[in-house]
């Protein structure tokens, strides 16, 4: 009976915190994201040499085939400094959609994905809840229809994409009938986009299994949350420091009482969530039964938290938090983004209600 | 990362099941008399808990204990067990989760010979007295005095918020003994009989309509001077070990997912304008917070757990326990009432009275637990100062001189 991070998960974590703080440090982080520059092939090359894009992939095509926790917490690790870096789709999200997928498409993509050389986008959003005009329908090789936020989809050689079907199908950039518009959102650490298929020629991964999809969307809920995770450890510990620091009334204002129980009252939100999401994430492999339950109350939770802690980390800098200069907003828009990417709070709940059988249509969501 | 239990361990769990099916005619019957105290059912069970070792468990045999060794697991799977089916997990007061601890740490032999035995039967009832009008959050202000006067000490003074003191035999207190001691260093631990003239026991009604507490009045209260544990003046030390007894009683990680089961199952069956409570958009949605939040304390309960099965100190994890865990259930509380509206509000023996009026006592005591042991307030100055390593609030200059004490020294 172990319910904790074992010695080589915590040495993997830290070794993506110290490349993260070395080399995207304030300074750094500014320059790449007013930048524009959500894909940075240096940063992605340094992680690919770290193994955490390959953390995924199957040893036989070189990586090396670890679990959904070991990967999130890289994602953890990489919210804590906001790297602008198409992780979640290309390290997580394609090689489970891969390993879920009868064929072997797999094989001419995974190596890549794993040495940083090329990357996939995912679009999960209409699996998670369809908007008007969105959704994609495939058949027989050919697909049309709207995929609107694409995690990592800007500047990638494919995308995945859920199919209204509760299929997946890939679709390589340049394939005809393909037009990209670039979405501009609050957070630009990552690149979101809108695709627009008509007729255009696509590969079937996943006919139609709408467990699989489900399984899917919820690997993805679960890594958002954990980028979450990390982003509001970060602005705690930035508050508590600059709390420290900050000196009003002739002394630092950490000792205000009044700072003090902000501060409190972020760890107490956050630290719980280490839990929730930690079962979250073990639960894909050990309890597949609960998992899409879990990843719904670990991505709705967390969403929760990460918005408390993201307004009163900002609070506790005062009016140091508003401004540009401080950095503190990447990671308020990073916890945002996340936030509403594949179901925001609100609608995820109503998923897990769903999934319990509350709802009046237990098929609808 | 992995939740399963060595064969050992499902042993041991498979050894629980069967004592509590063996054992059921006896923990289906009450634990305490119409007064409170340890009924003979409840002495008879506590005594096969500590022979089985699934309470008292590290206790020397030589003071009536089980003398085993401490096994986290085990205790884990054991109060899983009985929660389960509900059975109670032993006699349970202060003197049995606080007092004999301390001794065990503090007293000498001969207070350890005499009195933990008789209190882990259930034969002698502790109170703790603790907290005074004047000194909650700042216990350490207790005003309570006790002073020397031939071999005793002669106690004045007032305790408050006393659980069970209407029905104890002892009280184990804390007094001013050293006046001119600065105020952590003029207490003194001690030990006395609540049958001693000058002792005045008035029931605390708190708003639950009940007496969970009392008011005690010590008025030239004699106490022999061996009754001490500890030094003259070392009470705040010895109390600290108590309090972190306190703060360390795990309590049941599956209360707050048990009782929203009860809510979920309230809300599926009962129906408002023929729409199930469970499909009505708000409430549903204020239960699934709930579930979120609970399961989030149940691993975070397992997170402690391994924390201490690795000899590790889990540090601000711990700290948050206490503030997030009473809130919790009283929100719990508080949505199964907002899902029965008027019945919600239902009390004593109306008609129509759901649970017993449990929900609404749960409510309100959930929010004197929130309170008590600590408010949540001074829980956070807890979490800032040893967990994220903020800086103390500076005393005003003022109040330490006020004190009398800071100012002479």
């Amino acid at each position: 009976m172990e319910f904790g991070l074992s010695e080589e998960q915590r040495m993997l974590a830290d070794s993506i915190r110290r490349f993260a703080d070395e080399r995207v440090d304030g300074e750094r982080l500014k320059a790449l994201v007013d930048g524009g520059d959500s894909a940075n092939v240096d940063l992605l090359r340094g992680l690919a040499d770290l193994g955490a894009l390959g953390i995924l992939t199957p040893e036989e095509h070189g990586g090396s085939g670890m679990t959904l926790l070991d990967a999130c917490l890289v994602q953890q690790a990489l919210g804590r400094n906001a790297v602008p870096i198409p992780f979640t789709a290309s390290a997580i999200l394609a090689p489970l959609a891969f390993a879920a997928s009868p064929g072997d498409a797999g094989a001419e993509w995974l190596p890549a994905l794993a040495g940083g050389v090329r990357r996939i986008g995912v679009g999960l959003s209409e699996a998670a809840g369809r908007r008007s005009g969105a959704g994609v329908k495939a058949r027989s090789g050919k697909a049309s229809g709207v995929a609107r936020f694409v995690i990592d989809g800007q500047g990638a050689d494919a995308w995945i994409l859920a199919t209204d079907e509760g299929g997946l199908i890939l679709v390589e950039a340049g394939a005809t009938g393909v037009q990209t518009v670039a979405l501009t959102t609050i957070d630009r650490s990552r690149g979101v986009l809108e695709i627009r298929l008509d007729d255009s020629p696509c590969t079937t991964l996943l006919a139609a299994d709408p467990a699989v999809a489900a399984r899917l969307l919820a690997a993805g809920r679960v890594a958002l949350a954990f980028d979450s995770l990390g982003a509001a450890e970060r602005m705690l510990e930035r508050a508590v420091a600059y709390a420290m620091e900050r000196k009003q009334f002739g002394r630092v204002i950490a000792s205000f009482q009044a700072v003090k129980h902000l501060c409190a009252e972020m760890a107490a939100e956050i630290e719980p969530c280490h839990s929730l999401l930690w079962y979250a994430a073990y639960a894909a492999e050990a309890y597949p039964d609960e998992f899409e339950l879990m990843a719904c109350h670990a991505k709705a939770h967390m969403g929760e938290v990460g918005q408390f802690v993201a307004r009163t980390a900002t609070e506790v800098h005062g009016g140091m938090g508003f401004t540009h200069e401080m950095g503190l907003h990447y990671f308020f828009k990073r916890i945002g983004l996340n936030r509403q990417l594949l179901g925001n709070p609100d609608q995820v709940r109503q998923h897990a209600a769903a999934l319990q059988g509350w709802q009046r249509s237990a098929a609808a969501r | 990362m992995d939740l399963t239990l060595s064969l050992n361990y499902e042993r041991y769990r498979a050894d629980v099941r069967r004592f509590l099916e063996q054992h059921e005619t006896i923990w289906r019957q009450p634990m305490t008399d119409s007064d409170g105290r340890p009924s003979d059912n409840g002495r008879k069970w506590q005594a096969l808990l500590i022979d089985r070792g699934y309470t008292c468990k590290t206790i020397p045999k030589e003071y009536g204990g089980h003398g085993g060794k401490a096994d986290i697991l085990e205790s884990f799977i054991a109060a899983e067990e009985f929660h389960r089916v509900g059975a109670s997990t032993g006699l349970a007061n202060q003197g049995i989760s606080m007092f004999v601890p301390t001794l065990l740490e503090c007293g000498t032999p001969e207070q350890r010979e005499r009195w933990i035995r008789p209190t882990i039967r259930g034969e002698i009832v502790w109170c703790q007295g603790y907290s005074e009008p004047g000194a909650g959050s700042d216990l350490a202000n207790l005003q309570t005095r006790a002073v020397e006067d031939g071999d005793d000490f002669v106690i004045n003074g007032q305790k408050i918020w006393t659980s069970s003191a209407h029905f104890s035999d002892m009280m184990f207190v804390l007094v001013r003994t050293e006046p001119k001691a600065p105020k952590h260093q003029g207490i003194s631990y001690l030990i006395l009989s609540m049958d001693r003239p000058g002792i005045d026991v008035r029931p605390l009604k708190t708003m639950t309509g009940r007496a969970e507490f009392n008011e005690v009045f010590f008025s030239d209260v004699r106490v022999p001077q061996s009754q001490i544990v500890g030094g003259r003046g070392e009470g705040w030390k010895v109390a600290n070990t108590t309090l972190k007894h306190e703060r360390g009683m795990l309590g049941d990680p599956g209360q707050a997912n048990a009782m929203l089961a009860r809510v979920a199952k309230i809300m599926e069956e009962e129906t408002l304008d023929g729409l199930r409570l469970i499909e009505h958009p708000i409430l549903q949605d204020r239960l699934l917070r709930l579930q979120a939040r609970a399961h989030a304390m149940k691993f975070h309960a397992l997170r402690l757990l391994t924390h201490g099965l690795r000899g590790e100190d889990p540090g601000l994890a711990r700290l948050i326990v206490k503030l997030n865990g009473t809130i919790l259930n009283h929100e719990i509380a508080a949505l199964a009432i907002d899902a029965l509206g008027e019945i919600g509000a239902l009390f004593d023996d109306s008609p129509h009275l759901r649970d017993k009026g449990f929900w609404q006592t749960t409510h309100m005591f959930s929010l004197g637990l929130i309170i008590g042991g600590g408010t949540s307030q001074i829980q956070k100055n807890i979490i800032s100062e040893h967990g994220l390593g903020m800086p103390r609030e500076p005393k005003p200059a003022a109040a330490a001189a006020d004190t009398g004490t800071k100012g002479r020294l």
